[in-house]
């Protein structure tokens, strides 16, 4: 019953979001700030992973194909789809939950225990739209780390490729090439910014209606980050059958 | 002036506030005082509008907050200054900042005409060289005085304070009651203050609002809290020997 009334409780709360807008001139500033924190703020981590786990898909690809019938520029090819399809909308998203999801209702979380958010309802502000809302705006940019994530995820593995000694730089480039499909980058945009609405409000939901002290605070920034990955995994799959099959 | 009429709230099906009904003077420091659990902070919160009473009524000026339109409850909410206990100022804004976030979100005033009245307003607080720090960088009684600061900047009509004192020395604790006094009197505002201090009782407490268990149990001023034989009040306000005393002292000199 409680699942039932939070996630009626999270519409309720989207629709506050869109209603009664902040000043502009304010709006923008806290827009800025946002992309600061939860865009480039991410750019260090997701650059990281991004090119490690790109290189570490191509050795394990590379590893797994000991049959000499097998192409080498399969390498190349694997490391593409797993990049493009999977592991840099997904898991990047996943990683996102931990990072900017955690943060996000964190830092809610903190403004309702000290009485912020009050505050600003005692001042006639819409709480929610003032803090919500240019975070949703913030992350539209997500799909640039997204795009990111993918070159960055491909030159790993291309490096790796060579410098491992698992095929030529050539091979990698014809595997990168070979039966391109560009509704795939589409489908991982679009997914992309479905997950970027998600990192966004999930985690604003938790943190905004949590109730009690610092020990809550934390307790929610965990349940915000599992309903999160719950809802990226689930939604995923949703897409995934939606627009590929 | 505020006028309250048998407001009555619940939470999870226990009743806190028991049809409660006062009225709150202008140009006077109202207080509200009573036992932790007595129903304070609820009672405040729904003056202020962030609990919706399931029954009963609150005017201000006549004006009953929950038949009011959107538009007429956020303008009402322009007029209404409110000082948190924790003071609730913004973490990742300076001082100036604070106090001029009410301005930046409600008016339409360039920046420099903001920043005078920023300036007016901490003056007044007398905080005049605090403007650039962080919350974080100030003291609990600075952070007081930007909270009223903030609180005042619009030229409210109402200020509500929640526990004003708590956390402070008695020094700044008494320097933080007189402020909110000669506020009071300088705007001639309707002032609302939730404690549970006793100096600030004797002090300020033009009327005080005794509060138990979600009841209303008594109501005057600070002279007449002196001499009232309610026994709910005398327990509470003259639990301890120096206020027992210092009311001996206070009614033999009255002979």
């Amino acid at each position: 019953m409680i699942y039932l009334e939070n996630i009626g409780r999270y519409f309720l709360m989207l629709k506050s979001v869109f209603s009664k807008m902040t000043k502009w001139s304010m709006l923008r500033n806290l827009i800025f700030k946002e992309i600061d924190d939860l865009i480039i703020g991410s750019m260090g981590i997701v650059c990281f992973i991004s090119f490690f786990v790109g290189g570490v898909v191509a050795i394990q690809t590379a590893l797994n194909i000991n049959n000499p019938l097998i192409p080498k520029y399969l390498v190349g090819f694997a490391t593409r789809q797993s990049v493009i399809l999977e592991f840099a909308p997904t898991f990047i998203s996943i990683i996102m939950a931990g990072k900017v999801g955690s943060f996000i209702t964190s830092s809610i979380g903190t403004m309702r225990v000290t009485e912020q958010i009050d505050a600003l309802e005692v001042m006639g502000v819409n709480s929610l739209n003032y803090l919500v809302f240019p975070k949703i705006v913030a992350l539209t940019l997500y799909p640039f780390v997204i795009a990111i994530s993918m070159f960055l995820g491909i030159v790993g593995g291309w490096i790796a490729s060579i410098y491992g000694g698992f095929s030529s730089s050539a091979d990698f480039i014809q595997g990168l090439q070979i039966e391109f499909i560009p509704f795939h980058v589409t489908y991982a945009f679009c997914k992309t910014l479905i997950f970027a609405f998600v990192l966004a409000t999930i985690p604003s939901f938790y943190g905004y209606y949590m109730k009690g002290g610092a020990l809550e605070v934390g307790k929610a920034s965990t349940t915000s980050f599992v309903w999160t990955s719950v809802v990226i995994i689930l939604l995923n799959y949703i897409i995934t059958q939606l627009l590929l099959t | 002036m505020i006028e309250v009429n048998n407001i009555k709230k619940s939470f999870d099906g226990v009743e806190i506030l028991k049809g409660i009904s006062t009225t709150f003077d202008k140009g006077k420091t109202n207080l509200i005082i009573g036992q932790s659990g007595s129903g304070k902070t609820v009672f405040l919160k729904s003056l202020l509008g962030l609990f919706t009473p399931e029954e009963g009524t609150i005017a201000f000026d006549g004006k009953i907050y929950a038949s009011l339109s959107v538009k007429e409850k956020r303008a009402l909410r322009t007029e209404i200054g409110m000082v948190f206990q924790g003071s609730a100022l913004f973490d990742s804004m300076t001082v100036e900042e604070n106090v001029m976030f009410p301005l930046r979100m409600f008016s339409n005033q360039a920046v420099s005409e903001m920043k005078d009245r920023v300036d007016l307003a901490l003056k007044r607080v007398n905080l005049v060289d605090a403007h650039h720090k962080f919350p974080a960088e100030t003291s609990g009684g600075m952070q007081k005085r930007v909270a009223i600061a903030r609180a005042i900047v619009m030229n409210p009509k109402y200020l509500f304070c929640d526990e004003p004192n708590s956390g402070l020395d008695p020094k700044t604790a008494i320097v933080i009651d007189n402020l909110i006094q000669e506020i009071t009197d300088e705007y001639n505002i309707t002032t609302v203050i939730n404690t549970h201090d006793m100096n600030s009782v004797m002090e300020i407490g033009e009327k005080i609002v005794f509060l138990k268990n979600g009841h209303k149990a008594w109501e005057g001023t600070n002279k007449e809290i002196f001499k009232t034989d309610n026994e709910s009040v005398t327990d509470f306000v003259y639990s301890s020997d120096l206020f027992k005393k210092v009311r001996e002292v206070y009614l033999k000199e009255l002979g």
